[in-house]
């Protein structure tokens, strides 16, 4: 195998790739010609891909401090917090010496952490980062079908995370009703401090977010589609873009329903409308509302909200298949199965959503629908579980940061819906609902592995982005500590939550049966707080890294297959110096016919079979 | 020897359409601006379906729900056409409306037939028509909204249409006053609508305001066949608001619509799309746009007008 020699990419697309005119057209000359063009108002996909990135990490780190301060309340209930007063201000009410936190903004600080970590980190952090890097990269083309659009979709975004930054120092608060932003609690202003501006601004957010990801999800799959170099046929597509192209048509379908709801929300909350409110008084005075229906909004929430956890956990997915592959220095196994059970996983995504609101008052009866179709996901998810672990079996593999975050998310994504098929059940659903068995379940499976998933992502990818390396130690000082860290935080949570231990309660001082949680909930905040110290250290290797990390030194340092490693390592405004790359095979050729590895550019040989599908 | 030629073709045709596949080329011949604009109405059709089942969900969740024909039954006098007439025309005005907005489309697909065809004149006439099109329904809509804004007092958070669940018979006159002399009493039917009216100052004709500002309403009181009494109370609220909320949804894409018919009626005027040379996709972009409009207006149409 060591004898194998390779040819130099650049060499070969010269030879091989195919003239698109790209560069006779001279708009390369105006492109990135001074800092706005080049950094703020980019319209490169790589640039676009950082800015999400970074905007992500921003909000990761307010969003875990958020889970940091909350948890403190849970675990030391009696520890005197006023240390964090020139942070949190007037929200840490000190009496006697000892400081508390305010509990309306310990509810404000869930519901933030919620709304953050999953619009903007999981969502726009992950798939805004890895589609726009890797969509054109992996398919040969130069850049996104729109780059316009495509800043357009990361401006939204930054507009949307401003009028949310804006909300967290109202002085009645950020909205305090929980991420998912039931009625009434949030279409009427007077319902609690964080009902008024906060609740508007988190709407007003909200639905710039959305248009945010419509403009993304348009650009991502025409690019897909429309976009793919000679001889890249669908069925040569590396499972990341199957992934973002799946993601982004639920973002496309689901997003718009949000929408939906948030514009009857923003009437009923400012003009009087009674869509989602129905008879209700407050302080024994009935509002004007009335024939309002608050299960309404609520599907029309979970019409996106169950594809949203799709939309988060898919590229992730894509993300893991791909190292796995390159790190295990193996095909992946069972490609077509790979796609066809993300497929039927978006598919489904869809018609599950009242999984989530068996004990809203939802016909029983119609709850066994949601039943079966939110089992038969098991049934896809787990021919992935087997696929990735297939893929490792007999693998020469390399046990890199990448690689190992990739391993911690297949455990994690066995860990966390295992626990799904239980809450999946509605019969279960009446005693677990709301208790932090499905904390427990949602963190594992769509939080901490798609977290890992970005990790694998970042360490992998790293190089492509900044042309230097992370720190390998601190990278698998980073892995080891966070998972057994997050399994510390949330397998305690399952226990708390077969023992009906509710969540989103400030306090549990009033209730006996869990008094005896009080240690376990010292030890999960204990756990926090370390992996919350190691993510912080990955923050700081990851920007020290940009400047001080190894330098790149050949295109391709994972010896793999596809076509981003071919693009020179500080690859300008269209990829590609000159040819595009042609593609002769599908992006999983490891270790075939005695070679470590064949690129996808590299033609077939004579005798070759072509060993895809 | 002719099947052999058809055989051929079936093939070869198999072939052309696999290799729009294969990477380097545009995978549906269609280029990517005109896959974003379908994917951009994909996902506006969810909004709009998103409305349109917060429509269904609150008015079948209701026990009672304006009766249509009596809801939309006026139309404009112009001076000309007879008071009684124009107050019981049921669904004339928004069918006028629909037609309007259908014309639009069909000048939109010659527009943009003739931009296959290079003519920009053509181009430029039929986007002309469409733009009147769609003002001319904005228009009427316009019209629509004040007629019961101003005239039957409905809002957002009022409804004074509504319908009778029985057979019965009026005790008071439309003024809330005691019949007079020789007046037969009114009789309703099961199923018709009625309008609660807002009491009228004699002198001015202005509507008669309550302490908050609000218009007082007559309830007429009536007798039903079985013999109890009762009187006209409000309709659902929801209508007022799903009304205007979803036909001003509506019309806010309309009036989007026209607006970008106009800048892109324009640039063709200046020529900037003959020197681009695409065969005006722009205007076939936009034309995708404005039958999306239309025919978001035939499912609006439906809920509001014929169920």
């Amino acid at each position: 195998m060591a004898n194998v020699q390779y040819k130099d990419p650049e060499e070969m697309i010269a030879e091989t790739g195919w003239n698109d005119h790209f560069h006779e057209h001279h708009h390369g000359d105006k492109y990135q010609s001074n800092f706005f063009a080049t950094y703020i108002f980019s319209t490169d996909h790589k640039m676009i891909s950082k800015q999400f990135l970074i905007t992500g990490m921003f909000w990761a780190l307010i969003g875990a401090a958020m889970s940091i301060i909350f948890r403190l309340q849970l675990g030391f209930p009696e520890a005197d917090l006023s240390w964090l007063q020139p942070i949190l201000g007037k929200w840490i009410v000190v009496n006697e010496g000892i400081g508390k936190l305010d509990p309306e903004f310990y509810y404000a600080l869930v519901t933030m952490h919620g709304t953050i970590i999953v619009f903007f980190v999981l969502t726009a952090g992950l798939s805004g980062t890895f589609s726009n890097l890797l969509i054109p990269l992996q398919l040969g083309a130069r850049d996104m079908a729109s780059g316009f659009l495509n800043m357009l979709s990361y401006w939204f975004f930054f507009l949307s995370s401003v009028a949310m930054f804006y909300s967290l120092f109202l002085n009645t608060g950020p909205f305090a009703g929980g991420w998912t932003a039931y009625p009434p609690l949030s279409a009427l202003p007077q319902a609690s401090s964080g009902s008024g501006a906060g609740m508007t601004l988190w709407t007003v957010s909200l639905a710039l977010f959305v248009v945010s990801v419509l403009l993304g999800g348009m650009n991502y799959i025409t690019t897909v589609l429309n976009l793919r170099t000679k001889g890249m046929t669908m069925w040569r597509m590396p499972l990341t873009i199957w992934a973002f192209l799946v993601t982004a048509i639920l973002g496309l379908l689901s997003f718009p329903v949000l929408l939906s709801g948030l514009f009857l929300m923003l009437f009923d909350r400012g003009l009087g409308t009674s869509f989602y409110l129905s008879e209700i008084f407050i302080g024994g005075k009935a509002l004007d509302h009335v024939g309002g229906s608050p299960i309404l909004y609520q599907h029309l929430f979970w019409f996106l909200g169950h594809p949203e956890v799709y939309i988060i956990i898919l590229p992730a997915m894509g993300l893991v298949s791909e190292v796995l592959a390159t790190h295990a220095r193996k095909p992946i196994f069972g490609y077509r199965a790979m796609v066809y059970s993300m497929l039927a996983i978006g598919f489904l995504s869809f018609i599950v959503w009242a999984h989530h609101m068996f004990m809203s008052g939802v016909n029983p009866w119609i709850s066994n629908f949601f039943v079966v179709f939110t089992l038969i996901i098991a049934v896809p998810s787990a021919v992935k579980v087997f696929n990735w672990i297939g893929t490792l079996y007999g693998g020469n593999i390399r046990f890199n940061s990448a690689m190992l975050f990739s391993i911690g998310f297949v455990s994690m994504f066995i860990s966390g819906g295992l626990t799904g098929i239980f809450l999946g059940n509605s019969a279960i659903d009446i005693q677990m609902h709301d208790t932090y068995f499905v904390v427990a379940h949602f963190h594992i499976v769509m939080g901490i592995a798609a977290f890992f998933g970005m990790f694998a992502g970042i360490y992998h990818w790293y190089p492509k982005m900044f042309g230097t390396f992370m720190n390998e130690t601190l990278g698998k000082i980073h892995f080891w500590g966070t998972i057994f860290g997050a399994y510390a935080i949330f397998w305690p949570m399952h226990y708390l939550g077969m023992a009906g231990v509710p969540r989103r309660y400030y306090s549990f001082d009033a209730f006996d049966a869990f008094k005896h949680f009080a240690d376990t909930n010292k030890f999960i905040t204990t756990a926090a707080i370390v992996v919350f110290a190691l993510q912080v250290m990955f923050v700081i290797n990851f920007f020290y890294s940009i400047w001080k990390g190894k330098k790149m030194t050949t295109p391709n340092p994972w010896l793999s297959t596809t076509l981003e490693w071919t693009t020179p390592i500080e690859a300008g405004h269209g990829n590609w110096v000159g040819n595009l790359p042609v593609v002769h095979r599908w992006a999983y050729d490891y270790g075939k016919d005695g070679k470590d590895y064949i690129p996808q550019i590299e033609p077939m040989g004579k005798d070759e079979s072509d060993s895809d599908h | 020897m002719a099947h052999a030629t058809v055989d051929h073709d079936v093939h070869h045709d198999h072939e052309e359409k696999a290799a729009y596949w294969e990477g380097g080329r545009e995978a549906f011949k269609a280029s990517y601006g005109k896959l974003m604009m379908w994917y951009f109405l994909l996902s506006d059709a969810f909004t709009f379906a998103g409305f349109l089942i917060a429509y269904g969900t609150l008015r079948f969740s209701m026990p009672t729900w304006p009766v249509p024909d009596f809801v939309f039954q006026a139309f404009p006098t112009f001076g000309v056409i007879p008071e009684a007439w124009a107050h019981h025309m049921p669904l004339v005005f928004v069918s006028m409306m629909t037609l309007i907005l259908i014309i639009s489309s069909v000048t939109m697909v010659r527009a943009v037939q003739e931009g296959q065809q290079n003519n920009k004149r053509g181009v430029v006439f039929w986007m002309l028509l469409t733009v009147l099109g769609g003002a001319a329904f904005l228009g009427c809509q316009a019209w629509e909204w004040t007629t019961l804004i101003k005239g039957e007092n409905v809002s957002i958070t009022r409804n004074p249409f509504g319908r009778h669940e029985v057979n019965g018979t009026y005790t008071v006159d439309t003024h809330g006053e005691a019949y007079k002399e020789g007046v037969k009493a009114e009789k309703f039917e099961k199923g018709h609508g009625y309008l609660l009216h807002a009491q009228t100052d004699h002198v001015t004709h202005q509507p008669v305001l309550d302490e908050n500002g609000e218009p007082k309403f007559i309830h007429r009181s009536f007798v039903t066949d079985k013999g109890e009494k009762g009187e006209l109370s409000f309709g659902p609220k929801a209508f007022g608001a799903l009304f205007f909320f979803i036909t001003g949804f509506h019309g806010f894409h309309v009036f989007s619509g026209v607006a970008f018919l106009l800048i892109i009626m324009l640039n063709v005027a200046s020529g900037l799309y003959e020197r681009r040379n695409n065969h005006y996709e722009m205007v076939e972009k936009i034309g995708l746009y404005w039958h999306f409009v239309d025919l978001v207006w035939v499912f609006v149409f439906l809920v509001f007008y014929l169920l």
